[in-house]
């Protein structure tokens, strides 16, 4: 049945190629409103078909070894779409608007039914194929930007000579603490700071699983020769470090980035003293 | 089996560790420490560990180990350079180091053993022969200063 | 989960074995892309674990090989001995215990430093420890 199925749907296929290539073009840019030119579009499909009549000689198996090159087009495909900032849908659409011009040639053949059904499932196939691709090319895509936003909202400052600061912002997970902790110990030995503090002043809530990697960084730290604070912790945060049973132990927290600044200077033999205004007599 | 060399820097014994340490070079690095101590009179040891980059429990012991060694020899021992890779693991390992001083680097260690030295023997740190300055910071062989009579 | 290539095996029967499964495992965890971090918690990991088999299980041998799981890259490593096997599995699980043969912090400790940790023993029949580190 197979081999017949294929065959005849060759014969679909290959009637008029370039008429086919523009009906189908025509059914995929509509949904597009011209966020894509028919010209590229027409580039496209028309690669894609090129690919497609071959790999029939191969079956109708969309996941078979011969549709090779027609999977890596459509993956290509939904790459380049899914950074575009089409939708999952518009992209498959765009390969399922191949059934009809299929389903018109059938027609026109009088072919059986049979025949219209492999037409269906053969075009489905190579539709969930693309859907697929482009879930897997935009999660790439999205883990991409986390690493970059993560790069950005986690900034090592040096507060002082021999003092580093970390100061966290927003929701801690325990992917992002982790990556504050390898940078944070990195910039202690770059900057040979024998001081850190870890502000975390910005962040609303913290789970039992980000205050271990916090204290684990405390502890890293000190192995390392180097000291480490924990400033800003708010009144509900430490309500919710107690209730968890989170020991904190003999780790220095200052409820402030300033103390802990401070602490950190007389730490390094350095002292901040008010100035003494002379009065003019 | 390798030897570690061990380097004079004024009254300090420098011990930088290079390669991958197996239980032979071990033991030989603590008979050698030893000897060397005594020998040379040092008041301290430093063990660079910045181009160590496995430290198990069994390296760990080690330090603990030549610590207890040396401080029964009358010197005393810091751990510097230990990488962030190095750190977080022994963290998540349990291993906890105790009794082992630690520092950034060299330079950060000998003034720790300087001020050390000076709460032990007052007297020798009143004397500015008697330093733990590695003049220059490259190492090698520097004759340990006689303090005056 | 298939594997990527085929597996190694070393025999841990001395002190310079442990050593040479250090680079064995570094190797292929450096293959694996995993991050600088969970590379050396793998290796102390396996030097924990290659010491164990030779204090505590006379001699033995680990087998070594790069794996994927669901796009994911990791490494699996496999310590066996013919050993006495482990009496008290529990107790030893259990942090700062140590028996005369020197087994310390390395089972629990190792535990903590990978994603899967697997251990088979029984007296009388040896011990086998099997590990894995997925990249995250």
């Amino acid at each position: 049945m197979g081999n017949e199925d294929s065959t005849r749907l060759r014969d679909l296929l290959g009637g008029d190629q370039a008429d086919l290539l523009r009906q189908w073009t025509e059914g995929a840019a509509k949904p597009m409103q011209g966020r894509l030119t028919e010209a590229e579009l027409h580039q496209t499909l028309g690669e894609l078909l090129a690919l497609l009549v071959p790999a029939l000689g191969e079956g109708l198996d969309v996941e078979g070894p011969g549709y090779a090159s027609v999977r890596a087009l459509l993956t290509e495909l939904s790459r380049e779409w899914a950074r575009r900032g089409f939708t999952p849908s518009e992209t498959a659409s765009a390969v399922f608007s191949l059934k009809d011009p299929l389903f018109a040639a059938a027609d026109r053949q009088s072919a059986p039914l049979d025949t219209v059904i492999a037409v269906s499932r053969w075009v489905d196939g190579l539709g969930l194929f693309t859907f697929e691709s482009f879930a897997r090319a935009r999660e790439s895509v999205i883990n991409e930007q986390a690493e970059q936003l993560l790069e950005l909202t986690t900034p090592v400052v040096k507060l002082w000579e021999g003092v580093l600061a970390v100061p966290l912002i927003g929701t801690l997970d325990s992917a992002r603490t982790q990556i504050v902790m390898e940078k944070l110990l990195q910039a202690l030995v770059d900057t040979g700071s024998e001081h850190a503090i870890i502000d975390i002043t910005g962040v609303p809530a913290v789970d039992t699983e980000v205050a271990q990697h916090l204290l684990k960084t405390v502890v890293a730290a000190r192995l390392m020769g180097a000291d480490c604070t924990i400033s800003g912790i708010r009144p509900q945060i430490a309500q919710t470090i107690v209730a968890l049973g989170i020991e904190f132990g003999d780790i220095p927290t200052k409820a402030s980035l300033a103390d802990a600044l401070l602490h950190a200077l007389r730490g390094s033999g350095v002292d901040v003293v008010r100035q003494q205004r002379r009065r003019a007599n | 089996m390798d030897r570690v060399p061990l380097l004079s820097l004024g009254d300090a014994l420098l011990v930088s560790i290079q390669v991958d340490l197996d239980d032979e070079t071990v033991l030989a690095l603590q008979e050698d420490l030893a000897e060397r101590i005594v020998s040379s009179g040092a008041r301290g040891v430093v063990i660079d560990i910045s181009g160590v980059e496995i430290v198990d429990s069994f390296i760990g012991r080690m330090f603990g180990s030549i610590a207890a060694l040396s401080r029964v020899l009358d010197a005393e021992t810091v751990v510097v350079g230990m990488r962030p890779a190095v750190a977080i693991t022994l963290v998540e390992l349990g291993l906890s180091l105790n009794g082992v001083r630690t520092a950034l680097n060299v330079e950060r260690g000998l003034t720790i053993l300087r001020k050390l030295t000076a709460e032990r023997h007052p007297r020798d740190a009143e004397d500015d022969d008697v330093a733990f300055d590695d003049h220059g910071g490259d190492g090698g062989e520097v004759m340990a200063a006689q303090p005056r009579a | 989960m298939t594997a990527a290539d085929s597996p190694d095996e070393l025999v841990i029967s001395s002190g310079d074995d442990v050593v040479r499964v250090r680079q064995l495992v570094r190797n292929r965890a450096q293959a694996a892309k995993l991050s600088l971090v969970d590379q050396t918690k793998l290796v102390t990991a396996a030097s924990e674990l290659a010491r164990n088999t030779l204090i505590h299980g006379g001699s033995g041998r680990v087998l070594v090989e790069n794996l994927t799981r669901n796009g994911r890259a990791g490494v699996r490593a496999v310590f066996s001995d013919d050993g006495p096997g482990i009496p008290d599995l529990q107790l030893a699980m259990t942090d700062g215990w140590t028996s005369g043969s020197g087994l310390g912090l390395g089972l629990s400790g190792s535990k903590r430093l990978v994603d899967e940790f697997d251990i088979d023993t029984e007296v009388g029949r040896g011990t086998t420890v099997t590990v894995v580190k997925w990249t995250r």
